[in-house]
């Protein structure tokens, strides 16, 4: 890109080390780590959770918990000062004029409080003199840069009226407005959904592409990566194991790590179709509709959000139904209303034939037969139970005695991949994933036959993730269970279902076995969605789509 | 676990302070007989006598010769088992109502919290003066007085922890299980909500030994038991004679109820794993 001029990198890296507080799981967060960022480049930084990445994005930016956590080695170049050696005050001159960040959850990264405009008016503020005139100027051809409809209106409106989207992109006005030449995009689309997050990955590159700004893209997805980087540093455990340009290193990874992380990606191959279906269905949901009523009074109407309006599917044994959409589609309301944690409004849920009542009767009736898998492994499981006592407390509240139901809680662990001895440890000693399969051994406690996993592995890192996915096919193979999968991402979908429905807005506005509705999608909702996923490469995902 | 408690607690230098002292004046209580030689409302010695003049009173003694070392080992007790019982009743009752409104939410919540609110809309000294004056003043009725006016914070706060609790989604699977109600309470909800409730019990025996030790200096005290408060509100006409007769018993008080609010500090950091600098 930059042949013209001599390229000097706005960023360079050498040999970086950063101490953890004693007692952490490693020494050093992040150890030798060295880069180099041209202008106008793009470098992304993948790793999994804890691998250090975003480490040295707070390093950069002098954001480093000091004292516990330090860089003790090493020294970052940019506009040929060490940052390392500037103090505070220096620092706060770079910050924002010469380097922006944007971070990863838009939710909570505007002040509540302060209308938009105010809020990129303290960039200017703390940097440069303008007039109110001159200041309103340019906010208002900063929020237009970035795509946002209506800038006169936005710019004395309060962030809760934005979507995480639009937040996302008055975050990246604001790091933009004195165009630094360095931006820092700490996983920025990671909170996002899919439609979204393409949106907002095609704007940092045409607006990179435009400003010729330096951009330092911190992700865990490869997806992304292919995306939007010109170069690739992956990280593992603090330290770079492979670094080349993304076409290099997508193509022919030479690291083992690389090549795990590449492959770990779910690529949307179908699973196979059962052959001969059962007869009985397990779940069958006929016209469900479920409606909240928020912040309404005595003398105002609350605000009513159509969450489910007129749901029909089924589920037969051994088969899974995969509920995909955006958030807000209302598919894990469903999913709590077919598992009875959340009544419904109307419409009938039948469990191996018979009418379940909405209510207090709901999981009476079915008797624990239907369990759920939840989102986040870290709520999920009681921090004050022994994981043993967690997975038995089913059964025996269900009248199995205590030691038939700790040796099915032992039993399952092993299932689950899991020592016998994690029965006796807490919560708190294990990894997501592992927390992810205790949730599954305690689903199984209970002997169901329907079986939500509501998002069960988007928190998780791609490797671990492809393990517990692995998981959950062996389990629904074992026990024959009927699945209902909620899910965002339709590459995971596609691995694990054999029905798609497709939700958008409460409505299912597509329904049908998976090869057909990703293969030859009838509406335009999953056309989009299936568009806005992140590939690999764009013949990776005309594959897919032809398979 | 509890080693990790102990290692977040003594890291609070003021917390180790605090217990040192709450160490020492449960020791008084034990040991109180063999310390104090006399009884609290014997007159032992000369009336007005200074600290360090009459041999075996080290404290002096008061306007009818009583002596004051005597008294405060008395009151400790009367002290420590007013602040404890009234905080273990008003805990009770707390614990309760915040449980079941933030359980349950909706209506059961809004009448628990409306029926909570009519007694923080009272000023709670005066509610407090007010009950023990009615039933006559005893350790009994002080003690109910206490309970009854330092149970709201306690329901409010548990009720704000069951409100967040109850969202997680290890409630939903305990009910997913069919756990009985009682029990998902009693034992997925109420172990992760025991850190708040145990710091605030601290500082609320503090506050309870300061309002007992104020209605005992407004002659609401027990008339039957020495205590803090009342010795401090019998030297009040006699300040300028008698110092020490104010002084004493007053630095008791307020080490006492420093070295609880020391400790519930403590208690905070301690049982706070989150200020470890580790994440969940």
């Amino acid at each position: 890109m930059n042949t013209k001029h001599l390229p000097t990198p706005v960023l360079e890296i050498h040999g970086l080390d950063i101490r953890l507080p004693k007692g952490g799981d490693r020494q050093l967060a992040v150890q030798g780590a060295s880069l180099q960022l041209m202008p106008g480049q793009t470098l992304c930084v993948v790793g999994e959770s804890g691998s250090g990445k975003s480490m040295i994005a707070n390093a950069i930016m002098g954001l480093l918990p000091r004292p516990h956590v330090e860089p003790v080695a090493g020294r970052i170049l940019f506009d040929e000062h060490d940052l390392l050696q500037l103090d505070e005050q220096q620092l706060r001159t770079l910050r924002g004029r010469r380097m922006g960040m944007v971070f990863q959850e838009p939710m909570t990264a505007l002040n509540p409080v302060m209308r938009i405009g105010e809020q990129i008016a303290e960039v200017f503020d703390a940097h440069v003199r303008l007039s109110a005139g001159e200041k309103r100027q340019r906010i208002l051809a900063a929020l237009a840069d970035v795509g946002l409809p209506e800038p006169e209106l936005l710019i004395d409106s309060y962030p809760f009226r934005l979507s995480g989207g639009q937040r996302q992109r008055v975050i990246i006005a604001c790091a933009l407005i004195l165009e630094p030449a360095l931006l820092i995009c700490d996983e920025p689309t990671t909170a996002l959904d899919v439609t979204t997050q393409a949106q907002i990955l095609k704007l940092i590159r045409e607006l990179q592409q435009r400003k010729g700004t330096a951009v330092l893209f911190i992700t865990h997805d490869f997806g992304v990566v292919s995306e939007i980087a010109d170069d690739v540093v992956v990280m593992q455990t603090g330290q770079i194991v492979e670094a080349g340009p993304a076409v290099d290193v997508l193509a022919n990874p030479q690291h083992a790590y690389t090549r795990k992380l590449i492959g770990a990606i779910p690529q949307g191959r179908m699973r196979e179709q059962v052959a001969t279906r059962d007869i009985n269905h397990v779940l069958q949901v006929q016209d469900l509709c479920k409606t909240y009523v928020t912040g309404g009074s005595l003398f105002k109407k609350g605000r009513r959000v159509e969450a489910a309006k007129g749901l029909s599917f089924d589920v037969r044994r051994g088969e899974t139904l995969g509920l995909v959409g955006e958030s807000g589609s209302g598919k894990s309301t469903v999913g709590r209303c077919i598992v009875g944690l959340a009544p419904f409004d109307s419409g009938r849920v039948l469990f191996k034939g018979r009418t379940l009542q909405s209510g207090a009767q709901f999981r009476e009736q079915s008797q624990g037969k239907i369990q759920m898998v939840f989102q986040d492994p870290y709520a999920s499981l009681n921090p004050r139970h022994r994981i043993g006592a967690a997975i038995a407390q089913g059964p025996i509240a269900q009248g199995l005695s205590k030691d038939e139901a700790m040796a099915r809680a032992v039993d399952l662990l092993q299932l689950v991949g899991l020592g016998p001895e994690a029965a006796d440890r807490f919560p708190h000693e294990f990894s997501g994933g592992q927390r992810q399969r205790i949730g599954i051994a305690r689903a199984l406690a209970m002997e169901p036959q329907l079986l939500v996993a509501d998002e069960p592995v988007s928190a998780l890192d791609v490797s671990v993730q492809a393990q517990v996915l692995k998981l959950f096919a062996e389990v629904r193979e074992r026990f024959q269970l009927a699945m209902v999968f909620i899910t965002h991402d339709l590459r995971v979908a596609g691995e694990m279902c054999d029905h798609i429905a497709v939700m958008q807005r409460g409505q299912i506005v597509e329904y049908g076995e998976t090869a057909k509705v990703l293969a030859n999608p009838q509406h335009a909702y999953t056309r989009t969605l299936i568009e806005a996923q992140p590939r690999l490469s764009a013949s990776a995902a005309m594959e897919a789509m032809a398979a | 676990m509890k080693s990790n408690f102990w290692r977040r607690f003594c890291r609070n230098k003021g917390a180790v302070f605090g217990l040192i002292v709450l160490m020492l004046v449960a020791l008084v209580v034990a040991i109180g007989p063999w310390i104090a030689q006399f009884d609290p409302w014997d007159m032992a010695g000369m009336p007005f006598a200074a600290p360090m003049v009459e041999p075996g009173m080290p404290l002096g003694t008061d306007t009818m010769g009583r002596d004051i070392l005597s008294g405060i080992v008395a009151g400790a007790r009367v002290s420590l088992l007013i602040g404890v019982v009234s905080t273990v009743v008003s805990l009770l009752i707390g614990v309760s109502v915040g449980a079941v409104a933030g359980y349950f939410g909706g209506w059961v919540d809004a009448t628990l919290m409306r029926f909570t609110e009519l007694f923080q809309a009272i000023p709670s000294f005066a509610l407090a003066i007010v009950l023990v004056a009615i039933f006559q003043p005893s350790v009994g009725s002080i003690v109910v007085a206490i309970a009854i006016v330092s149970w709201p914070p306690v329901a409010r706060l548990v009720r704000s922890e069951f409100l967040t609790l109850r969202q997680r989604d290890f409630v939903a699977a305990a009910e997913l299980a069919g756990q009985s109600t009682s029990r998902i309470i009693l034992t997925q909800i109420l172990p992760n909500a025991a850190s708040p409730i145990v710091v605030m019990a601290s500082l609320m025996i503090a506050t309870a030994i300061l309002l007992e030790s104020s209605l005992s200096f407004l002659g609401l005290g027990d008339p039957n038991q020495m205590s803090w408060g009342y010795m401090v509100g019998s030297a009040r006409s006699v300040l300028r004679q008698a110092w020490w007769m104010a002084v004493f018993p007053g630095v008791a008080i307020l080490l006492t109820v420093l070295a609880l609010n020391l400790v519930g500090e403590g208690l905070n950091d301690g049982l706070n794993a989150r200020a470890d600098g580790r994440g969940k």
